[in-house]
């Protein structure tokens, strides 16, 4: 359960997000939706401690951010940031074992290959396994930071706009693994999303942030509505009910 | 995975020490041999320290072209020198114990540089170019201060100061070598002891926070190894422009790989070979024509230049 | 009264100040006497002169480098310019001793171009997102010149006449040895007539080419400049750092970045920068002095810290 409370975060005189409360239960996917600048990445970098606290208090289960050790936390919580930076001499089974260093500091185990290794299998990493990463292409770049994170077997996924440089269908197949892992091994992942109806298809819960604050919660169907399309986007985009669930046409 | 491109270099510094020590031994052999031995170890250890130190500090700062004598490291500890003169008068200041100067020396650098640097990493953490540039302007600010001083000092005292201000390789201070070595190991077993925290930190602060291993922390850490490994090296020879830029050139370009396992240990057996053997090609080859210092600046000077050319910058 | 007035006022003083100041003393009173006046003809006032062209000159120097690598952190003497002027000199006094002031003069001015062109050759490849990495690699850039250049001297048992050239100084000038920073001064004066052409390169190629420049040709000219200023700087009075830096940084707060209205602001404001430091300079250790250019680096790298860190936001 991550748990915020009053959060506040200000950069200069601009308020980025205001005095921001709410509670994510364990399980499912939540998306995090909202204009250019509503503090959808400041939020997550705030609960991925990234960024430090200002104002309010963050706990991810019984851990407080700012006051617990950060390889406790780096056992418990990934995140995936919006931009990486790629180290151009690693390769990509190097990248990914990286994410089993809050767990062996520099010793890997044969289960932490054995957890690389199933990593590289479902990302279908395996066959550039040992390319280096600045050979890559920016998708498949972002597979393998993707793969890292997982590989990192935390609880809690945080995933900064991770759709960015994919195309549809690697777009469709991330987010159908990231749907795999929260049903199937009850991870739960929270997601920034630009594409409405990615958050449509794929979350179970839709937080709208506007100007740093919370404006709408709850699942996609009674979320994402023309009136939100209208008063938060301001555009005036039309919205369809297709198979039950909310499409934006644009 | 490049072990074997270690025990390699391993040799080749085998070779060069050996070369060094044994070659044209003019009268006793085992008084060329002590000889030799103090100004060998001197050579390797200022090796090692530099290697080492450019090393650490090219991954706390993502930058391949940056090393602690651009950042004016060894300004500091010239204008320390220089301050002394001044304050306590040559003669008092050669009375001095050497050994103690060294490690007041070294302690002051190492504290200034930490509450410098970190400061400055406080204060603009995400924005390194920043800190770089400071560390740079800081480095003028620092040699203009000392030029001022040994202006205002008179000419008897400036020849105590002006000894300390250039690179010789060929007179090190052997007097100092045991001090030197203890604080120099004691230095580089701790670096070996952060390698693995080390690849972790070359990946970036956010993924470095993200698993689980606080950046600022770690470059505190680093930048007080590398303060004492710079001091000890100053000490015992001046301050070296180029030579870390050099030797980390090398090392990337002879062992390609992330792990600092592999870098650290490949940094100090490159630099020892460059220096050893290049002290035993001048003094026994092209029989003392320039000093090591010069040509190592040169060369160190024209690494970074075809590495800015061919766009390796980060 | 107005800003160029104050500052026109605040130069006069300092000039005037500066008569004054030195080993030999000399007072106001003392200007009745035929020796305090040949004093003042052939040695306070040359250096006066020697001073207010060389700081008013390297500071438009450094504003039109400015301007052409479109960064506000380079200037010429720390970014490889000074450094190849003092490696011509070098090779000049090498290769052909003999030669005539005015000649070894144009060829360091020959190798200042060239090192100035190296320069740009290189940052053009560097990421425009990264804009401090430029003056962190000129610094390079122009260390390892100067090396090339400690090499050389090394070798050929110079290395004291290099020691002169890379720490600026006044203390040797007099009548008939500083006249060539007139030309450096004119050099610069000439640069007003182009100002606005100077102004439209700051905001890039593609700008500058929209609006019909001959952008080779203005960069190409501003680089003349720089090196001659650099060129006859050097020779004369040795390299004087950070005042191509701060002192451009500093008007164009005040004035903005329109070289028309700002350049003779850039001018004064480096000679009132350098004269004062001069002042400094022979007061410190009176009635012997330290080399002007450690005074500025000093202020300089100081007042630079301050631009970085007090608003160093707006300037990158």
């Amino acid at each position: 359960m991550i748990e915020v409370q009053d959060l506040s975060y200000r950069i200069g005189t601009a308020r980025i997000l205001d005095n921001v409360s709410l509670s994510l239960p364990r399980g499912g996917i939540l998306a995090l939706i909202g204009p250019n600048g509503a503090g959808k990445s400041t939020l997550l970098s705030l609960m991925a401690r990234l960024l430090p606290l200002q104002q309010g208090r963050i706990t991810v289960d019984d851990l407080e951010i700012g006051r617990c050790d950060d390889r406790d936390l780096a056992q418990c919580l990934a995140i995936l940031p919006q931009s990486v930076q790629a180290a151009s001499r690693l390769t990509v089974r190097d990248l990914v074992g990286f994410g089993r260093y809050p767990y062996h500091r520099g010793r890997p185990g044969a289960t932490d290959r054995q957890l690389v290794e199933e990593g590289l299998a479902l990302f279908d990493l395996l066959p550039l396994a040992e390319r280096g990463l600045d050979t890559l292409s920016g998708g498949q770049r972002q597979r393998a930071f993707v793969a890292m994170t997982y590989v990192q077997d935390t609880d809690y996924l945080l995933l900064d706009e991770p759709l960015n440089n994919l195309d549809l269908a690697a777009s469709r197949a991330l987010m159908a693994r990231l749907r795999d892992l929260a049903d199937r091994k009850g991870r739960t992942i929270v997601i920034v999303l630009h594409d409405i109806n990615f958050a449509s298809a794929y979350a179970d819960r839709v937080l709208v942030l506007k100007g740093g604050r919370l404006v709408a919660d709850g699942p996609p169907e009674a979320v994402i509505s023309s009136a939100l399309i209208e008063t938060v986007f301001e555009t005036d985009a039309r919205l369809h009910l297709v198979e039950g669930r909310p499409v934006v046409l644009v | 995975m490049y072990h074997n491109r270690l025990l390699l270099l391993g040799a080749l510094c085998l070779a060069a020490v050996a070369a060094y020590l044994f070659t044209g031994v003019k009268g006793s052999l085992e008084f060329a041999l002590m000889f030799r031995g103090k100004k060998l170890l001197a050579l390797l250890l200022i090796g090692a320290a530099q290697g080492v130190a450019a090393v650490m500090f090219q991954t706390i700062s993502g930058n391949r072209l940056l090393t602690p004598a651009l950042m004016g490291f060894d300004a500091l500890y010239v204008l320390i020198l220089s301050a002394a003169v001044v304050v306590l008068g040559a003669p008092a200041y050669q009375q001095l114990d050497p050994g103690l100067l060294m490690l007041v020396n070294a302690t002051l650098m190492s504290g200034a540089a930490v509450a410098l640097f970190g400061l400055l990493l406080r204060k603009s953490a995400a924005d390194m170019m920043r800190m770089l540039l400071t560390g740079v302007v800081l480095a003028v600010m620092l040699r203009s201060i000392t030029g001022l001083l040994q202006r205002v000092i008179d000419p008897s005292e400036y020849a105590v100061v002006q000894a300390a201000s250039y690179a010789r390789f060929s007179r090190a201070e052997t007097d100092l070598l045991g001090l030197s070595a203890a604080l120099c190991l004691g230095a580089l077993v701790l670096a070996w002891r952060m390698r693995h925290r080390l690849d972790v930190l070359a990946l970036g602060p956010v993924a470095a926070t993200s698993l689980g291993e606080p950046p600022l922390r770690g470059q505190r850490g680093a930048l007080l190894l590398i303060s004492i490994l710079v001091a000890v090296s100053t000490a015992l020879v001046g301050p070296v422009a180029f030579f870390g830029l050099l030797v980390s050139a090398l090392t990337y370009l002879v062992l390609p790989t992330h792990r600092h396992a592999i870098l650290l240990p490949g940094a100090a057996l490159i630099a020892g070979l460059v220096l050893v053997g290049g002290q035993w090609a001048l003094e026994r080859v092209f029989a003392f024509a320039t000093p090591l210092s010069v040509v190592v600046d040169f060369l160190g000077g024209l690494v970074f230049l075809l590495l800015l050319l061919k766009g390796v910058n980060r | 009264m107005s800003r160029p007035a104050l500052g026109l006022l605040l130069l006069c003083l300092l000039f005037v100040g500066s008569l004054f100041v030195g080993a030999t003393p000399l007072v106001p009173a003392d200007l009745l006497t035929a020796e305090a006046w040949a004093l003042i003809r052939d040695s306070r006032l040359p250096r006066a002169f020697a001073v207010v062209l060389s700081g008013a000159a390297l500071a438009i120097a450094g504003q039109i480098m400015q301007l052409i690598a479109r960064n506000r952190f380079v200037e010429p003497m720390t970014a490889g310019t000074g450094q190849s002027a003092m490696l011509g000199l070098l090779l000049v006094s090498l290769l052909m001793p003999g030669a005539e002031i005015g000649v070894k003069m144009a060829l360091a001015a020959l190798a200042a171009l060239l090192g100035s062109l190296g320069f740009f050759a290189i940052t053009r490849r560097l990421p425009p997102q990264e804009p401090l990495l430029v003056p962190l690699v000129g610094i390079v850039y122009g260390g390892v010149i100067g090396s090339t250049a400690v090499y050389i001297a090394f070798q050929i048992d110079l290395l004291q006449y290099l020691d002169i050239w890379m720490t600026g100084e006044f203390s040797g000038t007099m009548r008939g040895r500083y006249e060539l920073l007139w030309v450096a001064g004119g050099v610069a004066a000439l640069s007003y007539l182009v100002a606005d052409q100077f102004s439209i390169l700051g905001l890039g190629e593609a700008v500058s080419l929209n609006l019909g420049l001959n952008y080779r040709q203005v960069v190409l000219s501003g680089l003349v400049v720089i090196s001659v200023v650099t060129g006859l700087t050097v020779v004369t009075v040795g390299a004087i750092p950070f005042v191509g830096l701060v002192v451009p940084n500093l008007v164009s707060r005040i004035a903005g970045d329109n070289l028309r209205r700002s350049l003779p602001l850039t001018a004064m404001a480096g000679a009132a920068l350098v004269l004062a430091s001069d002042i400094f300079a022979r007061l410190v250790v009176h009635p012997f002095e330290v080399p002007v250019a450690t005074v500025i680096g000093m202020i300089g790298a100081a007042l630079f810290l301050w631009m970085l860190y007090g608003r160093g936001q707006h300037v990158s």
